[in-house]
C-alpha cells in the first residue's frame, strides 16, 4: 500500500508580500514555506505509515528550489519523493496543474489500497481546486476538508470539517483525502531524519518523462493550458490583527493592562 | 561559517521547536517554580532530542558535535534552561559512559538515556572540590563484589529527578589529588542514596539542583566504569564535551537577548523618536552582534575541529566556553541597559536572560579554569 502525498511549496505569507509588476507573485523575493494544510496531510500519511506501515511518497509541482522542502518530508519520516518540474509546466493554473499532477500520480502507478492526500487548500492561491480536480481527472472518489481519518481494511472513514458541523463519510480505495490544518499537529523532523533525507530517494519528473501519458498534453498544461486569466492581484491594506482575552475579568483587566504598560501605551 | 543544507535543516527545526513549544508560560512556570517540567521532556525526547549526538546503536540519532551545538544554541535562544533538558545526556551524562563504558553498560544505561527513559547525571563536585576536583573527599572500598561509597556530591544539576549518577570517588585511598579516582554507575534507588533539598538559584530554574549524599551505598563491581583508579581522565574529557554545550547555550542566550533588544530599541520612544536612532543604542547592538558572530565562528570551528580529532580540540572547547560565556554576560548586561528600567523587570525576557547568563561562566568549569587549561596548553 502507499500513500501519496502532495505538497506544494507557498510565499510566507506572514513575512514581506512582494508583487510583480504584472500583478503575479514575486516568489523569488519571498522566504518559502510548506503549504499548512499540505503539512496535515504529510502527518495524515504518517500516521497510516505508523499504523500500517504503507510506503509514504510525497510528489509535488514546482520550480527546482522545491526541493529543500520535500527533503523536510523526508526528514520527517516519508520513504520517497517525486518533484514535477519542467518549463513546460510553468505558469499553470489549477486545472493545467491537477492535469500534470495527475499525470505524474498516474505514472507512478496507484495501486488497489493507495490512498491520496491533499491540503484543502494552497495559502497564496486559495483555491483549493486542485485536490478534487486531481481525484476527477484520475476518477477516483474523494473526501474533502477531512478532520479525521481511520483506515479499515480498504476502506476509509473520514469526518470532515464543514461550516455548520461534521459529516462522516466512509469511502472505498483508492482515494483522494484533502486535509485541513485541524486534522493533526504535524511532527518535527528528527535529528537522525534531516541527517539521512538527502540520501532517500528523490526522481524529477520533467515532460519528457510525462509526455506519453494521456492526461498531458500540450493544449492542457503550462499557460497555454491554462484557461483562468488573472486580472489584477494586489496587497490589501494591513488591518492589526486583534486578540481575544479570555479569564475572569480580574485577569482580563490585568493582561490587558500588563499589554497596554508593555507598548508603553498607558 | 556556510552550514550544510542538512545543519541548515537541523537549525531551521531546533528553531521551530523552541519557538512553537518554549511557551512563555510553560517558561514562567518553570522560573517561577523551579521544577522539572516533563511535558516538554517528552516532547524533546519523543524527537530523540535527547540522544542528537549519541550513536544510533544506542539509541540516538547519530548526530555529530555541530548538531548538538545548534540544537543547544537554538533552545538557548528561547530558554535557556529548556537547553539543559537535551543537552545532558548527550554530554555529561552520557559522556563518561561513550568514553569507556562496556557494551553491557552502554546497553543498560546509555540506550534508554539516549532515548529519554531515563535520566544520568554528573555527580563530580563535592562541597570543597569545585575548580580542584583532585581534592574529593567521597571514597568508594572494595569489599568482595561490592564497592562501599561514602561521601557528599554537591551542585549537582538534575539529581532530584536523576536515575543513576555517574560518581567520583577515591577508590586508591594512598593516592593524592587526580590519582586513584574511578566512576562508579550509581542506581539513585540504592539503599544509602538520598538528595539534599534543591538549590534556590538566581536562574537556570526549572532543572532542579542538590546534593548527593552516599551513605554506605553499596555498588555493584560491574558498575565500576572504566578502569578502576583511572576515571579522572574520563571527567576530564567529558568535561569538554560538556563545555562546548555550555558555549552553545551561552550563544543561544546572548542570539535572544539580542533579539529583544533590536525590537526594543526600534519600538521604544523618547524624545520623539525611537531610541534606536541614539548612537548610544545602536552602537552597542552593532558591538553585540559583532561578539555574537566572532564567537559563533569560534564555536562552530572548535565543534568541527572536535569531530575531525584535532589534537588542539581540548583546547579549542577551553577558548569557546570561555569566550562565548563571558561574551554571553557582556551582551545580556548591555540588553538589559537597552532596555532601561523596563529591562530590570520580570516581564521582560532580557531579565531572565541575564540571571541565566550568569551561570554559564560558573559550571563545567570556571573562566579562570579556562584560562589554564588554555595556558597549560600552548605552554606545554
Amino acid at each position: 500500500m502507499k500513500a501519496f502525498v502532495c505538497v506544494k511549496q507557498v510565499p510566507d505569507t506572514s513575512g514581506k508580500v512582494a508583487v510583480n509588476d504584472n500583478g503575479t507573485l514575486d516568489r523569488a523575493s519571498m522566504a518559502t514555506i510548506t503549504n499548512p494544510d499540505d503539512l496535515a496531510a504529510v502527518e495524515a500519511a504518517l500516521k497510516l505509515k505508523d499504523e500500517c506501515g504503507c510506503e509514504v511518497i510525497v510528489v509535488s509541482m514546482g520550480p527546482p528550489p522545491a526541493e529543500s522542502m520535500l527533503r523536510e518530508c523526508l526528514a520527517m519520516g516519508a520513504d520517497s519523493a517525486v518533484l514535477i518540474s519542467g518549463r513546460e509546466f510553468g505558469g499553470s493554473d489549477t486545472f493545467a496543474t491537477s492535469q500534470i499532477i495527475a499525470g505524474g500520480l498516474s505514472n507512478l502507478g496507484i495501486g488497489e489500497e493507495d490512498v491520496i492526500f491533499c491540503g484543502r487548500q494552497a495559502i497564496d492561491g486559495d483555491t483549493a481546486q486542485v485536490g478534487p480536480q486531481i481525484a476527477e481527472k484520475l476518477n477516483l472518489p474523494q473526501v474533502t476538508y477531512a478532520a479525521e481519518i481511520h483506515k479499515q481494511g480498504k476502506t476509509l472513514k473520514v469526518r470532515r470539517l464543514l461550516e455548520d458541523g461534521y459529516m462522516t463519510i466512509e469511502v472505498q480505495t483508492p482515494c483522494l483525502i484533502t486535509c485541513v490544518k485541524e486534522l493533526n499537529q504535524p511532527r518535527y523532523m528528527t535529528v537522525s531524519g534531516i541527517l539521512h533525507c538527502y540520501e532517500k530517494p528523490y526522481q524529477v519528473l520533467d515532460y519528457d518523462a510525462l509526455k506519453d501519458e494521456p492526461l498531458i498534453d500540450p493544449s492542457t498544461i503550462g499557460l497555454k493550458g491554462s484557461p483562468t486569466n488573472i486580472f489584477r492581484s494586489f496587497t490589501p491594506p494591513q488591518k492589526g490583527a486583534g486578540r481575544m482575552l479570555t479569564g475572569s475579568g480580574e485577569q482580563m483587566v490585568s493582561e490587558l493592562v500588563t499589554n497596554l504598560a508593555k507598548k508603553h501605551i498607558i | 561559517m556556510i552550514l550544510s543544507k542538512e545543519h541548515e535543516l537541523m537549525r531551521k527545526n531546533f528553531r521551530n521547536f523552541a519557538e512553537t513549544e518554549f511557551t512563555k508560560e510553560i517558561q514562567d512556570e518553570l522560573d517561577e517554580t523551579g521544577e522539572f517540567n516533563w511535558e516538554i521532556w517528552n516532547k524533546m525526547a519523543k524527537y530523540g532530542f535527547a540522544g542528537t549526538k549519541i550513536p544510533v546503536e544506542y539509541g540516538g540519532q547519530g548526530g555529530d558535535t555541530l548538531s548538538y551545538v545548534l540544537m543547544n544554541e537554538e533552545f538557548a535562544r528561547v530558554c535557556p534552561v529548556l537547553a539543559i533538558y537535551a543537552n545532558t545526556p548527550n554530554s555529561l551524562g552520557g559522556g563518561p559512559l561513550l568514553a569507556c563504558g562496556t557494551e553491557e553498560q552502554l546497553q543498560k544505561y546509555l540506550t534508554p538515556a539516549a532515548q529519554g527513559k531515563k535520566h544520568i547525571v554528573f555527580a563530580l563536585t563535592e562541597p570543597g572540590a569545585g575548580s580542584d576536583p583532585g581534592s574529593m573527599t567521597t571514597k568508594a572500598v572494595q569489599d568482595g563484589e561490592y564497592f562501599v561509597l561514602n561521601g557528599r556530591k554537591c551542585f549537582i544539576s538534575g539529581a532530584p529527578f536523576a536515575d543513576y549518577a555517574i560518581v567520583y570517588a577515591r577508590t586508591d585511598l594512598q593516592s593524592k589529588g587526580p590519582k586513584g579516582i574511578s566512576m562508579f554507575i550509581v542506581d539513585m534507588k540504592l539503599p544509602g542514596v538520598s538528595c539534599g533539598k534543591p538549590e534556590h538559584k538566581m536562574g537556570i530554574n526549572g532543572y532542579p539542583t542538590s546534593d548527593i549524599i552516599l551513605e554506605d551505598v553499596r555498588v555493584h563491581q560491574s558498575d565500576l566504569l572504566g578502569p578502576l583508579h583511572k576515571g579522572y581522565a574520563v571527567a576530564m574529557k567529558t568535561l569538554d564535551g560538556g563545555r562546548i554545550g555550555v558555549a552553545a547555550q551561552s550563544l543561544g542566550c546572548a542570539q535572544g537577548a539580542l533579539e529583544e533588544s533590536i525590537a526594543y530599541a526600534k519600538e521604544r520612544k523618547q524624545f520623539g523618536k525611537p531610541i534606536s536612532y541614539n548612537q548610544g543604542i545602536s552602537f552597542m547592538l552593532a558591538d553585540m552582534a559583532t561578539e555574537i558572530e566572532a564567537a559563533r565562528t569560534l564555536l562552530y570551528t572548535t565543534a568541527q575541529a572536535k569531530d575531525a580529532g584535532d589534537p588542539n580540540a581540548s583546547m579549542l572547547c577551553s577558548m569557546a566556553k570561555y569566550y562565548c560565556s563571558e561574551m554571553a554576560n557582556r551582551v545580556c548586561a548591555k540588553a538589559v541597559q537597552i532596555h532601561g528600567g523596563y529591562g530590570y523587570i520580570k516581564e521582560y525576557k532580557v531579565e531572565r536572560f541575564y540571571r541565566d547568563a550568569r551561570i554559564m561562566t560558573l559550571y563545567e568549569g570556571t573562566s579562570q579554569v579556562q584560562q589554564i587549561v588554555i595556558s597549560r596548553s600552548l605552554l606545554k
